[in-house]
């Protein structure tokens, strides 16, 4: 984890209330895993204090950039989103552990992704794809309005939408795409809201997999507690979602 | 410029030292920067046993500040020496131990164990951690229970014993007196301000816990008052503590009568706070007239024409 001024490049609305951000910096020759994330500071002065941990959606080492997205929630997005081309923000990365993806071997690797979860396994899906692995992706939207890189996603192999309302894709959940096509797959990689990683996780209960959980963090560096999940085989019984994650194999912890 | 502080078991570089809780066993930002830098490092609170904590959330932004309730997460007394402390000894910084507990006993249990290990060289009694159902802070608001709970904890501890106040009290200067009364070698104010935050769209507390404790600059104002406050009725020393963000910060803290100067929740915003303070202290000193720490201490009293206790 290095501490830089990352400075942003460009910055487009690509979805409802969804930013996508891309920087410059030396950050990006680290090596950087699909689900390390970014930990940026708000604004200036003591409006914000705690900084937003923000998931990488992609690296290109070669021009030396790192794209994030995120979603307008509250007044620390907000801001967030006002920095503009030329600004530079100040960042810690990567943080945590990401997917193994160079640990792993297998043939075909199914990605399900909720909503401001879905970013992180664009970045996942191209790293996949690089190592000559089949990839399906499983993406779930509120609706049509907050769908984000489609495309990119149908480059990188077999894309499944869903909505809640059924305005873009299939109605209904990740979780009635994942039943209905019953796929074949070595591993599994999930990231969104917690209801959605149980109910995947739960329904892939026999299969291998991994899972990304989002908390609200303090330090994000593993110093204050802020964000924990009980792990009951390991030893202490807990883990630290900021530097123990926020990439856990679904076994390994117990959502709440 | 010359920067020591000398304070009961405390030989310190410089006046800043991390506040307990938001520096964990100094491991993680020991990555980013030398804790050789350090006044003193406080370290997370140690309970007789391993605390899970409460359930998440356990954090939320507030303007200019941040509600916390972890709930003592800690993996017991016996682990910390085990595991965490071997690691601080490398350092030539003074370490000083957060001991919390529910019961008398506990304390006295924690105080006793830790205080035995060769790094630590003071104890910051805790008395008022507003997150945990039992134990903590009705020790720090009933004043008899305070006394007695500092008087049992001196008896047993090796090292000098500061005792640390909450600001959830009528008057803080009342728990104070207890304190000294019960034998306390110094004072650490503030902890944190209990607070709520509601979820609009979730209708309900944010925080898992619901109440959490309020720190960052928000909290600053009220810090002072009460280092102020309690310097004009007792000569001990004083760690003071509550939304430290700059050198400036910290000069306002000697001012008021603070000794030594904790920074905790600038830490999550910027993790290299402590480093940059104690590099920006000797500027901010000789601008305002101060040729070292110790000429600051206390200083903000001297042009005082009204006694706050008159007031």
């Amino acid at each position: 984890m290095i501490h830089e001024q990352l400075q942003i490049i460009s910055r487009k609305t690509i979805a409802k209330d969804t930013v996508e951000m891309t920087f410059h910096g030396k950050m990006a020759q680290e090596d950087i895993l699909p689900g390390q994330f970014l930990h940026l500071l708000v604004g200036e002065g003591s409006n914000h204090m705690l900084r937003r941990p923000i998931s990488i959606a992609g690296v290109d080492k070669q021009e030396s950039t790192i794209t994030i997205l995120f979603k307008l929630l509250g007044e620390g997005t907000n801001t967030l989103a006002k920095a503009k081309p030329g600004d530079q923000l100040d960042a810690l990365g990567p943080c945590g552990q990401g997917y193994p993806v160079d640990e792993l071997q297998m043939k075909h690797a199914l990605l399900v992704g909720g909503g401001i979860g879905v970013p992180p396994l664009y970045y996942l899906a191209q790293r996949l794809h690089e190592k000559g692995i089949q990839v399906t992706i499983v993406a779930g939207f509120q609706n049509k309005e907050q769908v984000f890189y489609e495309e990119a996603f149908r480059e990188l192999g077999n894309y499944y939408l869903a909505t809640d309302d059924g305005s873009a894709g299939e109605k209904g959940f990740v979780t009635d795409i994942i039943k209905k096509e019953g796929f074949d797959f070595d591993q599994f990689f999930t990231c969104g809201p917690t209801g959605m990683l149980k109910a995947v996780s739960t329904q892939l209960e026999d299969e291998e997999g991994f899972i990304s959980i989002e908390q609200r963090m303090g330090c994000g560096i593993g110093a204050c507690f802020a964000c924990v999940v009980p792990a009951p085989d390991s030893e202490s019984g807990y883990k630290k979602i900021c530097k123990d994650g926020p990439v856990f194999r679904a076994k390994e912890v117990v959502l709440a | 410029m010359n920067l020591n502080v000398k304070l009961p078991g405390l030989d310190m570089k410089n006046p800043i030292l991390p506040a307990s809780g938001c520096f964990g066993f100094g491991k993680e930002y020991a990555g980013l920067y030398d804790l050789n830098l350090l006044g003193a490092i406080t370290i997370k609170a140690a309970t007789g046993s391993a605390r899970y904590g409460n359930g998440t959330p356990r954090v939320a932004e507030t303007s200019a500040g941040m509600l916390n309730a972890i709930g003592l997460q800690n993996p017991g007394v016996d682990q910390i020496i085990e595991n965490e402390l071997p690691f601080l000894a490398g350092y030539d910084t003074p370490i000083i131990a957060n001991v919390a507990g529910s019961t008398v006993e506990e304390y006295v249990e924690v105080a006793r164990k830790i205080s035995k290990h060769p790094v630590i060289k003071a104890i910051e009694l805790n008395i008022s951690c507003p997150n945990v159902k039992e134990g903590g802070v009705q020790f720090g608001t009933d004043p008899e229970l305070a006394k007695m709970v500092t008087a049992a904890v001196k008896e047993v501890s090796d090292v000098p014993v500061y005792v640390k106040l909450s600001p959830n009290v009528t008057d803080i200067t009342v728990i104070a007196r207890a304190v000294e009364e019960g034998g306390a070698d110094g004072l650490s104010l503030i902890n944190t301000l209990t607070g709520m935050q509601i979820n609009l769209a979730g209708r309900k507390p944010l925080l898992a816990n619901k109440i959490g404790g309020l720190s960052g600059p928000a909290v600053k104002p009220v810090a002072i008052r009460m280092v102020y406050q309690i310097r004009q009725m007792t000569n001990l020393p004083i760690i003071g503590m509550g939304g430290v963000t700059t050198a400036e910060d910290v000069l306002e803290f000697l001012l008021a009568g603070a000794s030594a100067v904790a920074v905790g929740t600038a830490n999550f915003q910027h993790p290299f706070v402590c480093s940059e303070i104690i590099q920006n202290l000797p500027d901010v000193l000789s601008k305002y007239g101060f040729s070292s720490v110790e000429d600051a201490i206390g200083k903000g009293h001297e042009h005082a024409d009204t006694n706050l206790s008159r007031a």
